[in-house]
């Protein structure tokens, strides 16, 4: 046997947790498969085994967090916080995430088809983030590494103090945050994009994005000097 | 926390349903929202008079006596219908004088809704609890507004739970917290509105209220909402024959919507949505911050 359902309708959720931590590994299970999700909160968090888990319909908050090595595919929405602190491995929302989708992610791929909410990417600390929507307000806030691709629009304050991470965007951006600036493409943002999206399964051209980084001015600013910069 | 909870039924069939299929969104945000919980449910308008729901605070309350003593001081017919802690009062009698002839004699009552739609019922108890004390799951209607209360800013008691209500057929539930509501409290009070709680919630629906009352339509008035009431809030309100959502700015608080031919239901989270017919093939979708969605019964 390679491969398992759970339904969530019948069968708790700390089980399912419980197995993907555990008896996933030693049973050499690659594929887990979670029926009736229905929202639940925490699915899948803190995998840190190679399984490929496909929730069927909507997962809660924090699904998939903290993930490690696992592919974590959701069949409909997700809620706050999905991939929340990634370390490595892929997430791949089929439909809309909600707030703080990816936040301070160290590592892996978060591809979501739909929108996401506000605050995507925020305090990004090293993943990469390919939408194929739009992004709420304040997305890539306080990012401080890694890379976000945005297919869509951009909402308020993209990329508001954003320190080494830098955002990538096909659409309409609303408004900059502070310190954020465009800045000229280079070839190795063309190649970054490029391998982005074929990761993430879009066929744009990568010549279709600007790129969003800091302008690093608020690394200067010294509060002993007057508030000054 | 807390847990906000609405549904309008498309289908007029549907409306002998409403609170059967109310009752799991409800019970679904007992974990937003343990202390106590509350619902809000408009049905067909009376054709005279208005109705009154009254919390008396103790199940030995003589209600059939109020209706009586009412007749035998102001010489107008009443009904008042008990359960329990929860009655409801009919009368021609206008609202104002109806209002003071109960502090003045049943000073303990409170009058928890005043209208010819709305019926209102709410206690401290978990969302179960609550539901089955007044039989939630049997109410019909057109559309509702339900709430799971995690109190954070005033204390646990049935006043102070949610919904909120002011003036006639208008109520309000709130998810989030309010930065300035005893700036708007003293604002309103000089328009002569009277308070019964210190709880935010009550400043954004008298608010909102007033507004109303001075010739706003609600989408105006709501538009003026979001100019004065600063802090954090998903609110979603319910008059005769409308149900409003709206998100602060930042949409710091959650709210999650599923629309199809026969219904439009609003709640906190997911969970609360998964047990509705025919969900998987429903419109989800988030409300954006500071938009309104408002849908007419």
């Amino acid at each position: 046997m390679d491969s398992l359902s759970f339904d969530l309708a019948a069968t708790p959720l700390r089980d399912l947790n419980r197995f993907l931590h555990q008896d996933a590994v030693t049973q050499g299970i690659k594929q887990v498969t979670v029926l009736h999700p229905d929202g639940a909160h925490n699915i899948a968090v803190g995998l840190s085994a190679p399984v490929a888990v496909d929730i069927e319909g909507h997962a809660g908050y924090y699904a998939a967090g903290m993930l490690k090595h696992g592919i974590v595919t959701i069949h409909g929405n997700a809620g706050t916080g999905v991939a929340e602190n990634m370390m490595s491995g892929k997430v791949h929302v089929k439909g809309f995430a909600s707030v703080s989708a990816g936040a301070s992610a160290h590592g892996g791929l978060l591809v979501v088809d739909g929108d996401t909410s506000l605050r995507c990417g925020i305090s990004l600390k090293g993943g990469d983030i390919v939408v194929g929507g739009s992004v709420g307000s304040f997305s890539g806030f306080m990012a401080q590494a890694g890379r976000m691709v945005i297919c869509g629009n951009a909402g308020d304050a993209l990329g508001d103090s954003l320190y080494e991470a830098v955002i990538y965007v096909r659409g309409t951006i609303k408004s900059l945050g502070a310190d954020a600036r465009i800045e000229d493409m280079t070839e190795s943002d063309y190649q970054a994009v490029g391998e982005l999206l074929a990761a993430a399964g879009y066929t744009y051209d990568a010549h279709e994005f600007k790129r969003v980084a800091s302008a690093k001015s608020l690394y200067h600013w010294n509060a002993d000097a007057n508030q000054e910069y | 926390m807390c847990g906000i909870v609405g549904l309008l039924v498309k289908t007029p069939a549907l409306r002998a349903r409403l609170g059967e299929m109310l009752v799991p969104m409800m019970v679904g945000m007992t974990e937003r929202g343990p202390d106590s919980a509350g619902l809000a449910v408009f049905s067909a308008p009376l054709a005279s008079g208005h109705k009154y729901s009254l919390y008396s605070g103790t199940s030995s309350f003589d209600w059939e006596g109020l209706a009586e003593q009412l007749f035998a001081h102001l010489r107008m017919p009443a009904q008042c219908e008990g359960h329990g802690n929860h009655a409801v009062l009919m009368t021609e009698l206008a609202p104002a004088a109806v209002r003071q002839w109960l502090k003045e004699n049943f000073p303990a009552l409170h009058v928890l809704s005043c209208g010819r739609a709305i019926d209102l019922y709410k206690d401290i108890g978990t969302p179960s609890e609550v539901a089955q004390r007044y039989g939630f799951s049997g109410l019909q209607g057109s559309h509702a507004v339900g709430h799971t209360r995690m109190a954070t800013e005033s204390a646990v008691t049935p006043d102070r739970a949610h919904p909120f209500t002011a003036g006639e057929d208008f109520c309000l539930v709130h998810n989030g917290s309010l930065s300035n509501p005893y700036g708007l409290r003293r604002k309103l009070e000089t328009e002569g509105i009277h308070f019964e709680t210190d709880n935010d919630t009550e400043a954004a629906c008298r608010f909102l209220e007033w507004r109303m009352r001075e010739g706003d339509v609600l989408e105006t008035a709501i538009q003026k909402g979001f100019e004065e009431l600063d802090g954090f809030y998903t609110f979603l309100i319910g008059t005769e024959n409308k149900l409003a959502l709206v998100r602060d700015p930042f949409a710091c608080k959650p709210a999650i919507v599923a629309e199809t031919d026969d219904y439009v239901a609003i709640a906190s989270e997911f969970r609360s949505l998964a047990h509705l017919p025919d969900v998987k093939n429903a419109h989800i979708y988030e409300p954006n911050p500071e938009e309104m969605y408002v849908w007419t019964a």
